[in-house]
């Protein structure tokens, strides 16, 4: 079927075409800086890495059955620190020596304590950071505060708070304050507050200032402006943004115990270097249902609290 | 305007009581709500011990190590012998072990060496008494020492002893307000307007004479007096020398370390002697001999601190690309509009909570164990956390597009790898892109944080300079480094994104 197309026609024809190759060729040539940079970068993270990759495989298998128990109950034994029939008196098997009594006989397990520590680091320092970034985020907004400067300045101050890595405000705690859960609360504490004021305050921005409007005309001063006008409308928001902070912020307080902040992430790093495989076990599971726990309460209570509204992408972490 | 009257109000209220009614019960919820927040915070005040923690802490440490991050210490030590004194800098001292600083002066004279006179404590209280008429005085400077100095060397000895030039005196400034002189036996500070002299018997006793000023401190009588000087400084007198610690400004030494040829010249004098000196090391140009220098600072290891970031931002590189590239299909495995098996929709996401679930640190200390130190661990663990993240938003993205495209490419009789290609991916690829985009940036921060676990790059080595807590200034150094990655990632992440989603993405926020 041949078709004849009009000078015009040519014309687009020809346009089209330039445009599909110079399309293409574009696609190509990021094909192919990306299969340079990528195989740079295995490389180099190959050369750089204590063991070689092809070396190692086949310890990452001997490692993954270094981790199977002895016996399936073993892991609900470390778990529940019930005494294990194979306890030979090295710290692989001392599960009962980690109770936390608190009667004579009614005792905590160690792990599920240490994971009650890990989700209150993360409880209080939600609550800290909710609590500062609430009323930071009032001073970065613009429809709120009029001066430019202190706008400026506390959207600075907030997100130097967010970018400076987590790591380096704990470390600095743990060598003034001993090692503790408390540095971890810092830490992740100031990261929260300059997430949740950037979050908090992009919520301010595109509040209805109508409500604003009628108590300004009634002659409510600035304070009650935002108290009655603007925080009604955002709390829920607030709210939500709060629960999915509490989400990352169990994950990172786990992280922030791994390097000494107190917790589960402390024993699971601890667990894990000496390979006591039904501890390991144990913890892992642990974790893997708190998170989930967590994650599924949050996102109900969010899904209460702002309908359909989604806020899973843009964790603004 | 109608104005309304108490009673009109009352009526109001009553006609209508669960307006009123609904917002009591609200408003006692917000104080409910309060109650319980408050009450819980004391709960954890008891729980992790805060104030007892906080009463424990070394605060003065801390003073200390937030001011390493932007300055630096030197820390001569000033020894004193019978008849003269040694001046001596530690090793890696950062004012190093040679050369002359201006705000240390000292003078020699010739002493005899080993010679059990009392030449020394005569000398001393010589000095002594000169200085002592100015202690009640007012903005009265020292006595210039040269003139006990003078008096130091005693000529009276025995054949055996050897006549050498040595230092009798040192003074050193710290700050533009204080100054400490020394001389065999007798220290002299002074700190703005007030001075403080303390005796000195050898090996045996400090003493001050007079009450010590508010910024002395003397333990037990005849132990050393520490001297404070606020910022620039302090210094501790005992019995056998004086510890000074003179505080600076900037990160020392941060181009060349000070075994380095071009230590200590100024950036004309090095950039000359780099384009037109003669070779200092007969084997390589000045400038392969300088960048070396550079490369190697013993103490900034600037090399090493940019091969580990390097390694980081290879790790967040490397696992966001690996991950999206596995995601990707499982993706349109787990949607339930594009794969119509229900079970293989389960199984798929299942996998991806598994993989978000078990956290990344879980993930970072298991390849740790596996990979030993280093990126490889680091990539696995984002690789794995990553896939579990971008499987679940990409399944949702793909639950959520527009069908129409996909009938029209099926309606003119396409295989379903065409229907998938033509009428699926153009749809969602921008939002995937933007998605790992976003999550690229982020795992660069994440990176740093699970490095310090031991998956390598620059949070190991942060976290080793952390643990020596006398490294700040090196923590300082890193930290910038990560701030300006973080930083150039964010706005090259948040550009493309731009340019990908066309008009407005969720990242892209007016400033």
């Amino acid at each position: 079927m041949s078709v004849t197309l009009s000078e015009t026609g040519l014309a687009v024809e020809r346009h089209w075409r330039e445009l599909a190759s110079r399309r293409r060729l574009y696609t190509l040539g990021g094909l192919l800086f990306m299969t340079v940079a990528m195989s740079g970068s295995l490389w180099f993270a190959n050369e750089s890495n204590a063991g070689k990759f092809w070396d190692r495989l086949p310890y990452l298998f001997d490692f993954i059955g270094q981790l199977l128990p002895r016996d399936g109950f073993e892991i609900w034994r470390a778990m529940f620190d019930l005494p294990s029939p194979y306890d030979d008196g090295s710290l692989k098997y001392n599960y009962p020596e980690g109770r936390m009594y608190l009667t004579e006989t009614f005792y905590v397990p160690e792990y599920l304590y240490k994971m009650l520590e890990t989700i209150n680091i993360a409880l209080v320092s939600t609550l800290i950071g909710f609590a500062i970034g609430f009323v930071l985020c009032f001073l970065a907004a613009s429809n709120v505060v009029t001066q430019r400067w202190l706008r400026f300045f506390v959207r600075r101050f907030m997100e130097v708070l967010r970018a400076f890595p987590e790591i380096v405000i704990a470390g600095f705690f743990l060598a003034v304050l001993s090692l503790g859960a408390v540095p971890a609360i810092i830490a992740v504490s100031i990261h929260t507050i300059g997430a949740l004021g950037k979050m908090f305050f992009e919520v301010v921005e595109n509040a209805d200032m109508r409500p604003d409007e009628g108590l300004r005309a009634a002659g409510a001063n600035r304070l009650e402006r935002v108290w009655f006008g603007i925080v009604p409308q955002v709390m829920p928001n607030f709210l939500s943004y709060g629960l999915l902070r509490l989400e990352i912020n169990v994950r990172a307080s786990t992280i922030i115990g791994a390097v000494g902040g107190g917790g589960i992430g402390e024993v699971l790093r601890l667990s894990i270097s000496q390979t006591h495989e039904a501890k390991t076990l144990a913890i892992v599971l642990l974790l893997l249902l708190t998170i989930i726990a967590v994650d599924q309460f949050s996102a109900w209570l969010r899904h209460r609290l702002v309908g359909e509204q989604a806020f899973a992408f843009g964790r603004g972490d | 305007m109608a104005v309304l009257s108490l009673s009109e109000v009352d009526e109001i209220a009553a006609r209508h009581p669960q307006v009123f009614a609904g917002s009591l019960r609200k408003r006692l919820a917000g104080w409910a709500i309060g109650l319980g927040v408050a009450i819980y915070l004391v709960f954890a005040w008891w729980f992790f011990a805060i104030g007892a923690v906080f009463a424990n802490g070394n605060w003065d440490i801390a003073g200390a190590y937030l001011a390493d991050w932007v300055t630096y210490e030197a820390r001569p030590t000033i020894g004193i012998e019978e008849n003269h004194l040694e001046i001596s800098f530690p090793r890696f001292d950062p004012v190093g072990e040679r050369g002359s600083i201006d705000w240390l002066t000292s003078e020699t004279a010739m002493v005899e060496r080993a010679a059990a006179a009392p030449a020394g404590n005569a000398a001393g209280s010589s000095a002594g008494s000169s200085a002592g008429s100015f202690l009640g005085t007012v903005g009265g400077k020292p006595a210039p020492t040269g003139s006990s100095a003078a008096a130091a060397p005693s000529p009276t000895t025995g054949g055996a002893a050897i006549r050498q030039e040595e230092t009798v005196s040192a003074a050193v400034e710290i700050g533009s307000r204080n100054l400490i002189e020394i001389v065999p036996g007798v220290v002299t500070v002074t700190r703005g307007s007030e001075t403080l002299v303390a005796d000195i018997v050898q090996n045996q006793s400090v003493t001050a004479r007079g009450p010590l000023p508010d910024w002395a401190e003397q333990k037990a009588p005849g132990s050393k007096i520490i001297v404070r000087f606020g910022f620039p400084g302090r210094a501790e007198i005992e019995d056998d020398e004086v510890k000074i610690r003179h505080r600076f400004w900037g990160w020392a030494n941060f181009v060349f370390d000070t075994n380095s040829p071009f230590w200590g010249k100024p950036a004309g004098e090095v950039f000359s002697l780099i384009a037109s000196g003669e070779r200092i090391d007969p084997k390589r140009s000045n400038l392969a001999l300088a960048w070396d220098n550079i490369l190697n600072n013993s103490e900034w290891q600037h090399l090493d601190v940019w091969t580990k970031l390097l390694q980081t931002i290879v790790m967040a590189f490397v696992g966001t690309v690996f991950a999206s590239l596995l995601a990707f299909p499982l993706a349109f495995a787990a949607a339930r509009n594009i794969t119509q098996s229900r079970i293989t929709n389960q199984v798929a996401k299942r996998l991806f909570d598994f993989l978000r679930s078990v956290d990344m640190l879980i993930w970072a200390l298991f390849f740790t164990r596996a990979f030993g130190p280093g990126p490889l661990a680091g990539i696995s663990a984002i690789f794995f956390t990553d896939t579990g993240t971008f499987g679940k938003l990409y399944s949702e993205t793909l639950e959520n597009i527009d069908d129409k495209q996909r009938e029209g490419i099926r309606s003119v009789g396409a295989a379903p790898s065409l229907v998938q290609r033509y009428g699926v991916v153009p749809q969602v690829l921008p939002v995937f892109l933007s998605q790992s985009l976003y999550f690229w940036e982020s795992n660069t921060r994440s990176a740093t944080i699970i490095g310090a676990v031991g998956a390598g790059g620059i949070g190991l080595k942060l976290w080793e300079a952390m643990r020596t807590n006398s490294d700040w200034e090196n923590v300082a150094y890193m930290v910038l480094l990560i701030l300006i990655v973080v930083f150039v990632f964010d706005n090259i992440s948040n550009a493309l994104r731009r340019r990908l989603m066309g008009g407005d993405p969720a990242g892209a926020q007016p400033v």
